[in-house]
C-alpha cells in the first residue's frame, strides 16, 4: 500500500527558489520591534518565529501509530487528550489533536526522512501522513507577561496553574484559531495557519504593546 | 455563554468553539429507493421542534473537529448531557416523564399520610378532585 503513495521531498536541496517564512512579509510591512524598544523598559513578552520546521499530521489508530513512532523516533504518542510529548532534546514533539489525529513537529531537514521511515514501518496499515509544513508556522511566546498577552487573546484558560506544562489545545485566538501549547515552564508555542500568520503577528504586537513586546531576531534565521 | 463538555477532549470548553448541527439520531432509510416521496421528504427536510428535551448534534469546530451529541432542554437551555457519536442518550423525554410521575406519586402518598384535612399543595390533580368531591 505504501508503494502506491507518492511521497516527495518538499525541501529538496536542488530547489532554486528561496524559501520564505509565512511572516516574511509581515516583518517588512509591520516591522520587527526589538524587545523593550517602544517602552524603553525591559520587555516582559518576546515573540519569535521558528520557521521551516517539519509539520506532519498523523491520522489513524493510536496503537499502530504509537508503535511505529516509538520505533522510528523514540517518542510515543500522547495517550491523553490535549497533551503533548516532547523528546529529551526538546527538538521533536507529538501533540494530540483529536482522537485519531496527532501533530508531529521535527527539525525541517528531518521531515522527509522521517516520513519515509514512518511509512516503511507502518507498511500497509490504515493510516494517513500529511506533510503540512508549508501550511503553518510556529511562533514562540516567552517572558513573564506571556500568559497575560494570551489572556487578552484567547477564550481558553491560560492561567499557568491551569494550563500546565505538557498541555496543548486547539482553540480560538482573537478571530482565528491556533494550536496553543506549553512545552516547558518558560515557553508558549502558537501554531498558526500560513494565511492567518500576518494577522496573529500583528495582533500579538498590538496586544503585547503594554508589556513592551518585541521580536527575537535570532530564531527566525533558520535558513533552508 | 455555555461551557460545553466535549466528550472527546474530555474537558469543558467555551461555546464559541462549537457549532450546532441540528437534530441527532436521524436514521437514513434502509432502502431509499423503496421510500415514497413523503417518507423521503420527512427524512431529508422535516425536523422535530420539541418543547423540552431535545437531542442535537454539535461540532467541536475549533478544537478536535469531532461531532458529538448534546441533550438539551429547549425551555431552560440547560445542557443535560453530552455523549459521543454512536452512543445512546441516558436522559430522554420519556425517562424524565417517568421520573416526574414517580416523584409525584411519592409526594401524593406522603401528603395523604401527613395530613388528613384539605391538602392541595403537593397533591395530584386527582387527589384534589377527590377531596373536593368529598366536601361537596
Amino acid at each position: 500500500m505504501s508503494n502506491s503513495v507518492h511521497v516527495y521531498d518538499a525541501r529538496a536541496d536542488h530547489a532554486t527558489v528561496t524559501a520564505e517564512s509565512p511572516l516574511a512579509y509581515s516583518y517588512q510591512r509591520s516591522g520587527m520591534p526589538a524587545p523593550g524598544e517602544a517602552s524603553g523598559e525591559e520587555s516582559c513578552a518576546v515573540i519569535g518565529e521558528r520557521a521551516f520546521l517539519g509539520h506532519l499530521i498523523l491520522r489513524g489508530g493510536a496503537i499502530v501509530l504509537d508503535e511505529a513512532l516509538r520505533e522510528v523516533l523514540g517518542i510515543g504518542l500522547p495517550g491523553r487528550p490535549n497533551s503533548l510529548n516532547v523528546d529529551a532534546e526538546g527538538q521533536r514533539s507529538v501533540q494530540w489533536l483529536s482522537p485519531d489525529e496527532w501533530l508531529l513537529i521535527v527539525p525541517g531537514d528531518e521531515t522527509f526522512g522521517l516520513e519515509t521511515r514512518l511509512r516503511a514501518q507502518l507498511g500497509g496499515a490504515h493510516v494517513a501522513i500529511v506533510d503540512v509544513s508549508a501550511g503553518q508556522t510556529l511562533i514562540e511566546l516567552t517572558g513573564e507577561a506571556a500568559h497575560e498577552v494570551l489572556m487578552k487573546s484567547t477564550v481558553y484558560d491560560v492561567d499557568p496553574h491551569a494550563f500546565t506544562v505538557g498541555k496543548g489545545v486547539t482553540t480560538l485566538f482573537a478571530k482565528t484559531s491556533v494550536i496553543l501549547r506549553r512545552p516547558d515552564e518558560s515557553r508558549w508555542e502558537l501554531i498558526v495557519r500560513r494565511s492567518f500568520a500576518d494577522y496573529v503577528y500583528r495582533w500579538l504586537l498590538d496586544a503585547g504593546e503594554e508589556y513592551g513586546i518585541g521580536v527575537a531576531r535570532e530564531s527566525r534565521h533558520e535558513s533552508q | 455563554m455555555f461551557h460545553i463538555y466535549c466528550p472527546y477532549c474530555e474537558e469543558l470548553r467555551e461555546e464559541e468553539e462549537f457549532h450546532p448541527k441540528g437534530q441527532a439520531h436521524i436514521a437514513r432509510p434502509e432502502e431509499p429507493d423503496a421510500c415514497n416521496d413523503e417518507e423521503w421528504g420527512d427524512y431529508l427536510f422535516f425536523r422535530d421542534n420539541p418543547r423540552g428535551i431535545h437531542h442535537e448534534m454539535w461540532l467541536h469546530a475549533v478544537g478536535c473537529r469531532k461531532f458529538f451529541n448534546i441533550t438539551r432542554n429547549t425551555v431552560s437551555y440547560e445542557i443535560l448531557e453530552t455523549y459521543k457519536m454512536g452512543e445512546q442518550p441516558t436522559i430522554t423525554a420519556e425517562h424524565l416523564a417517568r421520573e416526574e410521575k414517580t416523584a409525584r406519586e411519592e409526594k401524593t402518598d406522603s401528603a395523604q399520610v401527613a395530613e388528613g384535612g384539605q391538602q392541595t399543595v403537593g397533591a395530584s390533580d386527582a387527589a384534589v378532585a377527590s377531596i373536593k368531591g368529598a366536601q361537596a
